[in-house]
């Protein structure tokens, strides 16, 4: 199979999706000219033109809301946040916006919209640029919220979130945009809401998304060493959530470590561990263990910045309390 | 506190109702069409005072803002575009909904929170939609529908459709920063867009004069944006009539947007909570003179378009059907419990976490 970047399979998604419906079109800060900030969208002005690949002015609310009006009235856009840092401008109008339309109207306008870009962390981009938001978006009824770790996934559930008739908050990672891996060729499509078995063990569960999918993978490497084989499940989607899967995981290994790059008041791992002591109290050997980043804006320093984000080390170290090895 | 007037708002007087006629430039309209138009204008305040009366009952909750004296706006915008022209505006939405021309019932059923409402009971009074007549709803955010609009006619654009959207907001949306930045977009990308500001010179209860840096000049805010702007009078039908059909014809022409400003005025409260003590008994009155019902039926009567006994007759039947529309809201059934969980998401039917 062939590899591709993670920026490659979106952009392939963008583009398939684009040939296939005009009712489609990409616009955000610098994806036309300027090929994306990121570059996933390289190429896509010389193929489609400025009418549907647009650059907008810095103005997040605004270009939010814009979409969404025009989904509301028949085009699929997808909006580009350079990252989700930015994406808080335009809150209001994704929020009372793109989630209400539907309901407030009583089932009238639907909102067929994708806001997409990176969250969560780069390296060293100081507190306003390290963010991993997702609580933000899966606390709202009313939107999907779609987490990617690999590239294939990437490029799987952007075609399904482009097709999808709801407003889907789409969440990438600069880090990984350069991160390879195998894309199957021709038509990739992963329906929204269906988890992914990444490692298959018996002994612990990792929960984890995006990219802190790696940081499991990586500790599981580690624990493998120690005796331990950790099961490691990638929701991708955040919401709806594949519970049923982290549910049956759970019933195999008896333990479960929920890793995640956001705080960890009211975070999404705090809604999995909910839910997993409901489903699965009679299943669990140990309290369900939470890996997050710690509560503190993000510092600049590379060392504090370590220290902030969840390491292959803290999930080794939780996994061994879940097993009692200490 | 002072008073607003007519004087310091940079308006000349009213002419003589047999003077007061169409600008030479726009299409005059048809006897019938503005008989038409003033039944419309009977039947918005009827509605509104229907309204009023159930909230005063408890058959109507919430919030629940009355469009009584601005009712020209919406009468001459309504007459300026057609069903396929778009309209999305604020929270003050049930006249303009009607002036649209969705039923009556379905927007009085959904003040009652009905399940024949237009958003079967789930919207409430800043929520109104209908697909049939293009109208897009209601926003209870201050500004939020401001960059709708301006998306709406992206869409128009994007598809080389003849036809516009007309983004209604008040005049406090226009110190909220959307408002800035739809109005920048729309003007970079040509869009065919009619911003329509109905200044009625009061957020809630802060006068206009305390928030805006450019006094109560709204329309002056389009210069700094490029921008074609009009300032009308917006408790005149004709004037509002023209400035938007002025606007449109720029509009499907492919020379972009235009902000238009109208003065008008409610003459109730903000909503049905606000006893309006920020306001002179003398400014009311003075704006309640130029009632806009009554400036328009001056004209027609002057023109022998509509006599006395015709706007009476006209006035009842407005009432009656107000009146109608509320019985139909009081026998319609609530909505059911299981409706609560659709329309979340479009197939799943809400049940998604």
């Amino acid at each position: 199979m062939r590899e591709l970047s993670l920026r490659e399979a979106l952009n392939e998604a963008m583009c398939e999706e684009m040939e296939r419906d005009d009712a489609i079109f990409l616009l955000g800060e610098e994806v036309a000219e300027y090929d994306g900030a990121y570059k996933v969208s390289k190429g896509m002005l010389d193929k489609f033109g400025p009418d549907r690949v647009v650059d907008s002015p810095i103005t997040e609310a605004g270009f939010a809301g814009l979409g969404v009006g025009a989904a509301m009235v028949g085009l699929r856009p997808i909006i580009e946040m350079m990252t989700w840092n930015f994406g808080i401008l335009a809150l209001d109008q994704i929020v009372n916006h793109a989630a209400k339309w539907l309901y407030m109207s009583g089932g009238i306008y639907n909102i067929p919209i994708v806001f997409r870009g990176p969250g969560g962390s780069a390296h060293m981009l100081g507190a306003q640029h390290s963010q991993a938001l997702d609580t933000y978006f899966v606390h709202c009824p009313g939107m999907k919220v779609v987490s990617v770790s690999t590239p294939a996934d990437a490029k799987g559930l952007l075609k399904s979130a482009i097709r999808d008739d709801n407003p889907t908050i789409f969440i990438e990672s600069e880090m990984m945009y350069s991160w390879t891996g195998e894309v199957p060729d021709g038509e990739h499509v992963i329906p929204l809401g269906v988890g992914d078995i990444k490692r298959v063990g018996s002994d612990v569960t990792i929960v984890a998304w995006n990219k802190m999918v790696k940081v499991a993978l990586d500790a599981a490497d580690i624990l493998s060493g120690m005796g331990v084989e950790a099961e490691v499940i990638d929701p991708r989607t955040l919401r709806p959530l594949d519970e049923e899967m982290i549910i049956r995981s759970v019933k195999k290994t008896n333990r479960i470590v929920v890793l995640q790059e956001g705080w960890t008041y009211c975070g999404v791992a705090a809604e999995i561990a909910t839910r997993v002591q409901a489903e699965a109290f009679d299943w669990l050997d140990a309290p369900v263990e939470r890996v997050t980043s710690i509560d503190v804006p993000m510092p600049y320093a590379e060392n504090l910045e370590d220290e902030v984000i969840p390491s292959p080390d803290k999930v080794v170290k939780a996994v061994r309390r879940v097993c009692y090895m200490d | 506190m002072v008073a607003v007037t007519r004087d310091n708002l940079g308006f000349p007087p009213l002419a003589a109702p047999a003077d007061d006629w169409f600008a030479p430039d726009v299409p005059e309209l048809s006897p019938e069409k503005l008989r038409e138009i003033h039944y419309q204008l009977c039947l918005m305040r009827r509605f509104e005072e229907e309204a009023g009366k159930a909230y005063g009952k408890g058959k109507i909750s919430g919030f629940c803002h009355l469009y009584i004296g601005q009712e020209a706006v919406a009468a001459g915008a309504a007459a300026a575009t057609d069903r396929d022209d778009y309209w999305i505006t604020a929270y003050r939405d049930h006249a303009q909904a009607i002036a649209k021309g969705m039923s009556p019932n379905a927007v009085m059923a959904e003040l009652f929170g009905k399940a024949t409402g237009c958003s079967r009971g789930k919207g409430g009074s800043m929520h109104m939609f209908d697909k049939d007549v293009n109208f897009l709803g209601g926003d209870g955010i201050v500004g939020g529908q401001i960059p709708l609009g301006a998306g709406v006619g992206f869409k128009i654009r994007y598809r080389k459709e003849e036809r516009v959207c007309v983004t209604f907001f008040g005049d406090a949306a226009a110190n909220q920063g959307v408002f800035h930045e739809a109005l920048n977009m729309a003007e970079v990308w040509d869009l065919p867009v009619i911003f329509f500001c109905e200044n009625n010179l009061y957020g809630m209860g802060t006068a206009i004069s305390r928030t805006s840096a450019t006094g109560t000049s709204l329309a002056d805010r389009a210069k700094g944006y490029d921008m074609a702007s009009d300032r009308v009078d917006g408790q005149h039908v004709l004037r509002v009539y023209e400035a938007v059909h002025r606007a449109k014809m720029r509009a499907i022409e492919g020379k972009g947007p235009t902000l238009i400003e109208a003065i008008c005025y409610r003459f109730r409260g903000h909503s049905m909570s606000d006893p309006g003590t920020y306001r002179t008994r003398d400014e009311v009155d003075d704006f309640r003179d130029r009632d806009p019902i009554k400036v328009f039926r001056a004209i027609l009567e002057a023109r022998d378009i509509l006599n006395a006994a015709d706007a009476k007759a006209a006035d009842k039947k407005a009432r009656e059907e107000a009146r109608a529309s509320i019985q139909f809201a009081e026998e319609s059934p609530v909505p059911p419990l299981e409706w609560l969980y659709e329309d979340v998401l479009v197939e799943e039917g809400g049940e998604d976490a």
